[in-house]
């Protein structure tokens, strides 16, 4: 190979590494922009309404009054709930597709929880709004308000109105969404444990539970943290399918049955009749919200994944 | 080829008990025979190899006396095999009991991805209620057994992970240990393993005769002569030969044995 050729494929390789670098810092400079405009367009909120912005509920255009805790609140127990009930649902689903499975089951079921991921979040709005709201208030609110509603404490949760709209049908909707999100990044890390460590956790005795709940588990955490991770953010961020069953108040309350606001809703529903440029700051302050939201929940994943390595012993 | 196999040896191969009672076992992956109509006897407190070429089946038959195979549907095996007098293929036996009494070590080590301590304690926990002070002293007594106490005795805390190859293996040992079974299933336990830390497994593995029976596949026959008290030969899926270890090496019965270890084949 002669100097010269050496010198171009130096070239290439130079060339290569740079515009893969530009992709790269591409993406910081993206999530830098973004940042800049929410803090620039918040800026008259942070201004003129200052940190009372996140513990104020009051929420009145009319009176420009702006206080963001409401869709604050709605938005963290929306999610809290979806979380709550998808997943354990999607951990079992994917110990089922993985462990129980017939094999005969494992394609079509593993493809139905996959498509159940591309319904578009318009339909399962429309299919809480008409379908599951009204049977929800007819049978279940008012069974659940007679029997767990009458514990103390507890009870409280499931008290309100049972007109099948409220912070807890957003929060099962929103749950149905993420249910396949989860179910299918767990399955897949599942599969990825050898089946050598498996055998020999069954191989000591273990039931299926015991291998599942102390070595495939802990095997997979980075990967099922990622897949928890995945679904809080669509719970999170979440518009149209919350915007139909949530009920649109700025109510805070601990009765879930009531209607609330999510940040993700409020935003969809005002930002077309926002004209004072103090309701337009507000709005994009309460993006502002949820972006740090998000942050802050994906660095406590990371912060729960390390103190989770530290428990385990250290590996040097 | 100088194996070192003394004459002792076959006096201790011709006094033992017999432990596992394999009685015309069929075996099938699917409609395909992985194993056909194998008798064996295999003796108590004695180490047992299986030899052959990739593919005889000898794995197949030590995953079938514990009943590994079951996790997979469409593997089923047809004939008995009894264990301390009772067929443990029959569906009325306990699987977990089975696990406790027979436990496995395999091809690779297996560490959980856990403390070395949790470990060891993680297979107990599934038969024992201990206090904290037995359990310290069950896991302190399998590490000694396993030979692994002296260099892990200052990290229990630190994950099984962090162990060379070698005595990852032997905490997977310690680990079968632990739960007291009276077989220890030994599938290739030192195929991915250095030459010291191989040397290492198979003195364990001369110690832990005296308390247990072992069962072992081996690629490697001359691991099988140093050893072993009794060898099968398996080739296809059939029982070749099943003789003291002593004389299988020095003078084999059958043709196909001879060629196998003579290096003509396989």
């Amino acid at each position: 190979m002669d100097a010269a050729s050496t010198r171009t494929f130096a070239l290439q390789d130079a060339i290569f590494a740079r515009s893969t670098q530009f992709f790269a810092m591409l993406v910081l400079v993206t999530l830098l922009a973004i940042l800049g405009s929410l803090v620039y367009g918040a800026w008259p909120t942070i201004t003129q309404v200052g940190p009372k912005f996140l513990v104020d509920g009051t929420w009145d255009p009319v009176r420009r009054l702006f206080g963001g805790l409401a869709p604050l609140w709605g938005t963290i127990i929306t999610a809290t709930i979806a979380m709550v009930i998808a997943v354990p649902v999607s951990f079992g689903i994917a110990i089922f597709l993985t462990e129980m499975c017939p094999p005969v089951l494992k394609r079509p079921l593993g493809t139905a929880v996959e498509l159940l991921a591309a319904i578009p979040s318009i339909i399962y709005g429309m299919w809480g709004l008409f379908i599951f709201a009204p049977l929800f208030g007819e049978y279940v609110q008012p069974a659940l308000t007679a029997t767990v509603g009458k514990l103390p404490v507890v009870g409280t949760l499931f008290q309100g109105p049972p007109i099948g709209i409220g912070v807890l049908s957003a929060g099962i909707i929103l749950s149905v969404m993420v249910i396949p999100f989860t179910a299918s990044v767990m399955r897949d890390v599942f599969e990825t444990t050898p089946a050598i460590l498996k055998e020999s956790a069954y191989g000591l005795g273990a039931t299926t539970w015991e291998v599942m709940w102390n070595v495939v588990l802990p095997y997979t955490k980075t990967g099922v943290v990622g897949g928890v991770m995945l679904g809080l953010g669509r719970a999170l961020g979440e518009t149209m399918a919350v915007t139909f069953v949530i009920g649109n108040a700025y109510n805070i309350s601990p009765k879930l049955f009531e209607p609330g606001n999510s940040i993700a809703s409020s935003l969809a529903n005002e930002f077309n009749e926002a004209s004072d440029p103090l309701h337009l700051s507000a709005l994009i302050s309460l993006g502002l919200v949820l972006f740090i939201l998000t942050f802050c929940v994906l660095a406590a994943s990371r912060w729960m994944l390390a103190s989770l390595a530290k428990r385990e012993g250290k590996r040097t | 080829m100088a194996f070192q196999v003394s004459l002792g040896d076959t006096a201790v191969a011709e006094r033992a008990a017999t432990k596992l009672k394999i009685n015309n076992l069929n075996f099938f992956y699917g409609t395909f025979q992985g194993l056909r109509n194998i008798s064996l006897e295999i003796p108590e407190k004695q180490v047992t190899a299986f030899i052959g070429p990739s593919g005889c089946g000898k794995s197949t038959l030590l995953r079938v006396l514990n009943r590994m195979y079951s996790l997979y549907p469409g593997q089923r095996a047809e004939g008995e095999v009894l264990f301390n007098g009772q067929n443990v293929l029959d569906s009325k036996y306990d699987l977990n009991a089975l696990r406790g009494q027979v436990g496995m070590v395999f091809q690779k080590p297996t560490p959980f991805p856990m403390s070395i301590y949790d470990n060891i304690a993680f297979g107990v926990k599934l038969y024992e209620k201990l206090s904290r002070s037995d359990m310290d002293e069950r896991v302190e007594w399998a590490l000694k057994k396993a030979s692994l106490w002296t260099e892990a005795k200052d990290k229990l805390n630190q994950s099984g992970l962090s162990l060379s190859g070698g005595q990852q293996q032997r905490l997977c040992i310690a680990r079968g240990i632990a739960v007291k079974p009276e077989v220890l299933l030994l599938d290739e336990p030192t195929s991915a393993l250095d030459p010291i830390s191989t040397a290492r497994i198979e003195e364990l593995v001369s110690e832990l005769r005296t308390d247990y029976t072992i069962v072992m596949v081996t690629h490697n026959m001359q691991q099988a002569a140093r050893v072993s008290q009794h060898t099968a030969y398996m080739y296809l899926g059939e029982l070749v030969e099943f003789t003291p270890t002593a004389q299988i090496f020095v003078k084999p019965k059958d043709k196909r044995t001879e060629d196998y270890i003579t290096g003509r084949f396989g």
